[in-house]
């Protein structure tokens, strides 16, 4: 569902959604509630990327495990050198945990991003998740 | 492949409501 809001045309949905700068897109859920912004130009396939992402990150906040973990899946297989492939291979990691708990999946996704994304702030964040 | 926008936010965020899908909001200096 696509809602184009103009600063000129329209300047009282910009303070609505908090928006100061353009390009700045929202990803809300049907309920309406944000779940990812951006702010700033991306190219057409990091575009994609980060829409897909928005996508996950819906799946994600209503715990739906399985599809988050897909989504974040094909994210990383479709756009490995994007941007967002860190991201989604930490969250993949973090959805298919919510469905095993089991803490090897943690560890081989701390792995998988010490081998592929090693200078990266979620290969950072998954230092907990090292194996001894 | 052109896309058909929505302008007025209300109605936009009452149609992802009853459809029960995500909203794509743009906001742009440029015209749709």
């Amino acid at each position: 569902m696509p809602l184009h809001v103009h600063v000129k045309e329209n300047p009282k949905n910009f303070r609505r959604f908090d928006a100061f700068w353009t390009p700045t897109i929202l990803v809300l859920d049907p309920d309406g509630k944000e779940r990812s912004r951006l702010e700033g130009y991306l190219p057409k396939d990091e575009f994609q990327a980060y829409l897909e992402m928005g996508l996950a990150r819906i799946d994600l906040a209503r715990k739906a495990w399985a599809e988050a973990e897909r989504r974040y899946a094909a994210v990383a297989a479709d756009h490995p050198d994007s941007v967002y492939a860190p991201q989604a291979v930490y969250f993949r990691g973090v959805s298919k945990y919510s469905q095993s708990h089991d803490h090897h999946d943690l560890t081989r996704t701390a792995a998988e991003l010490a081998e592929r994304y090693p200078n990266t702030e979620w290969r950072t964040r998954s230092l907990p998740w090292d194996s001894d | 492949m052109s896309v058909s926008w929505i302008k007025d936010a209300d109605e936009a965020l009452e149609k992802a409501k009853a459809e029960n899908k995500p909203l794509l909001v743009d906001f742009s200096a440029a015209p749709s």
